[in-house]
């Protein structure tokens, strides 16, 4: 699995932090997405799935 | 729509036909209002709330609204892009989960001592008046810095901004109200500066600016999240057999309780700045929409057996009980949080907790929710 992140889409509702926290994190300047992990294992994949769903502005993109 | 008496918690049953027969129709909204297009299903809510060509501006004559009123910049739910987008940004840092989080310990000693008033008050006693109402009244206050002692003040004032059957006037001058008194915040903090998000904002923007700001999410931060935990409560009460579930696994049972509950009744207003294909239908430019949250967290096609409250609902957290786009709720995290540490702790501490007498409802207001809960314990 492959992830990126599109940083000027993001709005920092922070699911995906909540979701999938070994994957996804904020800036601490502005809580906008940092990408900690864009070849999560197996395990994660699920969380990744589902942050990449529920994240209001389509800044995850996930691609197997 | 209204609801079912007997079903105060689940939305009118007529919305279950709409999805099923017309999911994006035409409906009139009476009293001058303009007709608009009313959103039943949660994959049509979610393709009109992500699009790009649809304005949150209540002054709009197409906005599907009775009461047509300007909101200056700070309120920025009702802004579109630029303007939504600078202020959310001064914004994004305070409501980020890791700061979030670290108001957990803080907001559990704020029950504590809510309930503890409420007990030595003595059964039965109103629990949206003693609990649900100065929780999240007490967070939020503490969060921006606004004494909870003008609480009787700012609560009045929200409760005219949410409310369905007041005028755009009346709307207008809750809005100045408040505004004013934060303003007068404002200027105070630059002055003697804490460490509070009033100081923050008053550094970051113009007074004016800042207090609208300010004003926003002290309305928006309490009013919304104390329905919430007064339905929350009332779901629980219905369905006691489910209570381990919320105690053992708050995270999840929560995520289910707003899909279920989904306050925002009366649903996301949008008016298309162009054509918007959805659903088989085109949305013209220049017409309103109405996405309704609560009927989009019933979709069957998303949640099987949606009626039925299931804490341990594997995808509940797809609900749009926040809305969907980029106005999604900007203080989930809070309100998340705040219902994580209240719901589960309120049953811990008074295990007994029971409904003493009639549960009366905010039905016109945008946010559903209890407006007077006797309770015994």
């Amino acid at each position: 699995m492959k992830v990126s992140v599109d940083v000027p889409r993001c709005v920092a509702s922070g699911q995906c932090v909540l979701i999938a926290p070994a994957v996804f994190d904020q800036r601490d300047d502005d809580g906008l997405v940092v990408l900690l992990d864009s070849s999560p294992p197996p395990a994660l994949h699920e969380g990744v799935r589902e942050s990449a769903l529920v994240c209001p502005a389509a800044a995850i993109h996930v691609t197997s | 729509m209204a609801r079912e008496n007997d079903a105060p918690l689940d939305p009118p049953r007529q919305y279950a036909r709409f999805r099923h027969e017309s999911p994006i129709t035409r409906i009139s909204l009476g009293s001058g209002a303009p007709d608009a297009w009313l959103v039943t299903r949660w994959e049509d809510a979610r393709t009109v709330l992500a699009h790009s060509a649809t304005s949150t501006d209540m002054s709009r004559p197409a906005f599907p609204t009775r009461s047509h009123v300007a909101m200056p910049p700070g309120f920025f739910l009702f802004q579109d892009d630029p303007v939504h987008d600078v202020f959310r940004k001064v914004l994004t840092r305070e409501f980020m989960v890791k700061k979030i989080e670290a108001l957990r310990a803080p907001t559990l000693e704020i029950l504590d001592g809510v309930l503890q008033r409420m007990v030595s008050v003595g059964s039965p006693a109103d629990f949206v008046e003693h609990v649900a109402l100065p929780l999240p009244s007490l967070v939020i206050s503490e969060l921006l810095g606004v004494p909870y002692a003008d609480h009787e003040f700012f609560q009045h004032h929200s409760r005219v901004l949410i409310e369905g059957t007041v005028t755009g006037e009346q709307k207008a001058s809750a809005q100045q109200a408040l505004s004013d008194y934060l303003e007068d915040l404002v200027v105070r903090r630059l002055r003697e500066p804490q460490d509070d998000l009033i100081t923050r904002l008053g550094r970051q923007l113009s007074t004016r600016d800042a207090a609208d700001v300010g004003s926003f999410l002290l309305f928006a931060g309490h009013e919304t999240t104390a329905n919430m935990i007064g339905l929350g409560v009332l779901a629980m009460l219905q369905h006691p057999e489910q209570l381990p579930l919320l105690l053992e696994n708050p995270v999840g049972a929560i995520e289910e309780l707003l899909r279920y509950l989904t306050i925002a009744q009366s649903g996301l207003g949008r008016v298309a700045t162009s054509d918007i294909p959805v659903g088989g239908v085109t949305i013209r430019e220049g017409e309103g929409v109405i996405v309704m949250l609560n009927s989009a967290n019933r979709d069957e096609a998303v949640f099987p057996d949606a009626d039925v409250l299931d804490l341990a609902r594997p995808n509940a957290r797809q609900h749009v009980a926040f809305g969907y786009g980029i106005h999604q709720c900007l203080g989930q995290p809070l309100a998340r949080m705040e219902l994580q540490v209240v719901l589960p702790e309120v049953f811990r501490r008074l295990p007994a907790l029971r409904v003493a007498g009639s549960v009366t409802y905010k039905h016109t207001a945008a946010a559903y929710g209890p407006a007077r809960m006797p309770v015994e314990w």
